[in-house]
């Protein structure tokens, strides 16, 4: 089947079989390698991307079902080398360690920034339950998200990013 | 795993939809958010030769007014019940549900349709419509017919839904007192399904209904029966697993899932009853 979808900003389009899954396409059709595959169970979040501005895991979505939509995965974050804020944060507070499962867990930071509301410790612990990480406790991913809500509640987000 | 090879249709009104499922008869499937039938197909425990995607029928997502309740699309998203105002203020009970489903990004995909056709007695929201008294109305080529939602459930993963009906309407009457509720979910992880759940809308008659304490989602007849006879909160809801089989697995044997129900069952009632 014929897709044509925006993805990070730019229309692609391909042929695919129905059975395949966004995270395949966007990995093995577009070279888009940032998001990864933790599990077979729908439960590790690694494969985060949004679509329409929405965390979804995209092992759990068909590519046929985001046909016209639009999808942002980690590598439109920083389209022009220049870390996003949320990555940038992640840096700063040690918010990873091996790495894997911190693509998905910025997308899905991103997407509860999106939503614009205030954020506490609780608010972003449960705003990241979809996502697992086997390495850093949490404490800094937390930190991270947090300083960066924090950093929303005094002033406006520039506009080009979250 | 990836899925089986498979066709697929993007079906653009309901009656198309019908038409296609009408073709193609028990071959086909319908795909709304893909929640619970996208890992279904992974494990190729499900093998449909096509997919029919209603997922673009305007007319199928959204919540409205209706007669002092609401009218629920089948593929309104967990996410858009969680942040309808309409919801908050007529069934508070199916936003707390809602929200409490997985995790965001299942929230954002999965459709409150696709969670009652799908029958899984450990459904949050199942059990929150239940409470509500919610109706369903499903059309075929023959036309449409409107059941109570408890009548749709026979069975583990069983509805009553025909192979070319779809789902396509969910009406939750008015309530007297949409502020009286209480949804109780007990699971391990943040993120997991629950072992046992309850959700329980008040009102002159309240209603309580399980997640996972059978085959279906059901409703703790025994319960409201108490308390309709004026038992109190806590005497009623030592009958909360009467009648129930709930299931035994790793997470917890059936006798601790009638444990779960009473505890979860007077919680709940003391929370939502004034
Ligand atoms: C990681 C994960 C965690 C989850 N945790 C929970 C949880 O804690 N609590 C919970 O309640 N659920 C949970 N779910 C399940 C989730 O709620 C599913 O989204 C939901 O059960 C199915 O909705 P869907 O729109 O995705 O349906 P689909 O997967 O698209 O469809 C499900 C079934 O219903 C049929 N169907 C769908 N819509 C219609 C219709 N309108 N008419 C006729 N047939 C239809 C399909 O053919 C299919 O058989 C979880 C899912 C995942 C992946
Ligand atoms: S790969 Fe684990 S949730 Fe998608
Ligand atoms: S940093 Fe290794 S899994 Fe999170």
């Amino acid at each position: 089947m014929e897709l044509r979808l925006t993805v990070n900003g730019e229309v692609v389009s391909g042929a695919v079989e129905p059975r395949t899954l966004l995270v395949h396409f966007l990995r093995g059709h577009l070279g888009l390698t940032g998001t990864k595959v933790g599990c077979d169970t729908s439960s590790c979040g690694a494969c985060t991307v949004l679509v329409d501005g929405r965390s979804a895991k995209s092992c759990t979505v068909l590519a046929v079902q985001v046909d016209g939509c639009e999808v942002t995965t980690i590598e439109g974050l920083a389209p022009d080398g220049r870390l996003h804020r949320v990555q940038e944060a992640f840096r700063e507070h040690h918010a990873l360690q091996c790495g894997y499962c911190t693509p998905g867990m910025i997308m899905a930071a991103v997407s509860l920034l999106r939503e614009g509301r205030e954020l506490d410790e609780g608010a972003v612990r449960r705003g990241l339950e979809g996502n697992l990480c086997r390495c850093t406790g949490y404490r800094g991913i937390v930190e991270a998200v947090l300083a960066v809500a924090g950093a929303t509640a005094h002033g406006p987000a520039p506009a080009d990013q979250a | 795993m990836i899925p089986a090879e498979l066709a697929y249709e993007r079906a653009d009104s309901v009656e198309h939809a019908i038409a296609l499922l009408g073709e193609h008869g028990d071959e086909a499937k319908v795909l709304a958010g893909g929640h619970s039938l996208v890992p279904l197909l992974r494990l190729r425990f499900a093998r449909p030769s096509l997919l029919v995607d209603i997922g673009r029928i305007r007319e199928l997502a959204g919540v409205s007014e209706e007669g002092g309740g609401l009218a629920i699309g089948p593929t309104t998203r967990y996410a858009d019940l969680e942040s309808s105002a309409l919801v908050a203020e007529r069934a508070p009970l199916l936003a707390a549900a809602a929200g409490e489903v997985g995790d965001p990004q299942v929230r954002h995909r999965g459709t409150v349709g696709g969670a009652l056709a799908h029958g899984d007695p450990a459904s949050d929201v199942a059990a929150a419509l239940l409470a509500l008294g919610a109706t369903v109305a499903l059309r075929g080529a023959g036309g449409e017919r409107r059941l109570p939602l408890s009548d749709l459930f026979l069975g583990f993963l069983e509805t009553a839904i025909a192979p070319d009906e779809l789902l396509v309407g969910i009406s939750v009457p008015p309530s007297a007192a949409p502020a009286e509720f209480a949804f109780e979910k007990f699971n391990r992880r943040a993120q997991d399904w629950a072992i046992v759940g309850c959700a329980v809308s008040g009102g002159p008659v309240p209603r309580v209904a399980l997640v996972n304490m059978g085959t279906t989602p059901l409703r703790a007849l025994a319960v409201e029966e108490a308390l309709a006879g004026g038992a109190s909160a806590r005497d009623a809801a030592e009958l909360a697993a009467r009648g129930a089989e709930p299931p035994e697995d790793l997470n917890g044997t059936a006798e601790y899932r009638r444990h779960l129900a009473r505890v979860l069952v007077r919680r709940a009632l003391e929370r939502a009853l004034p």
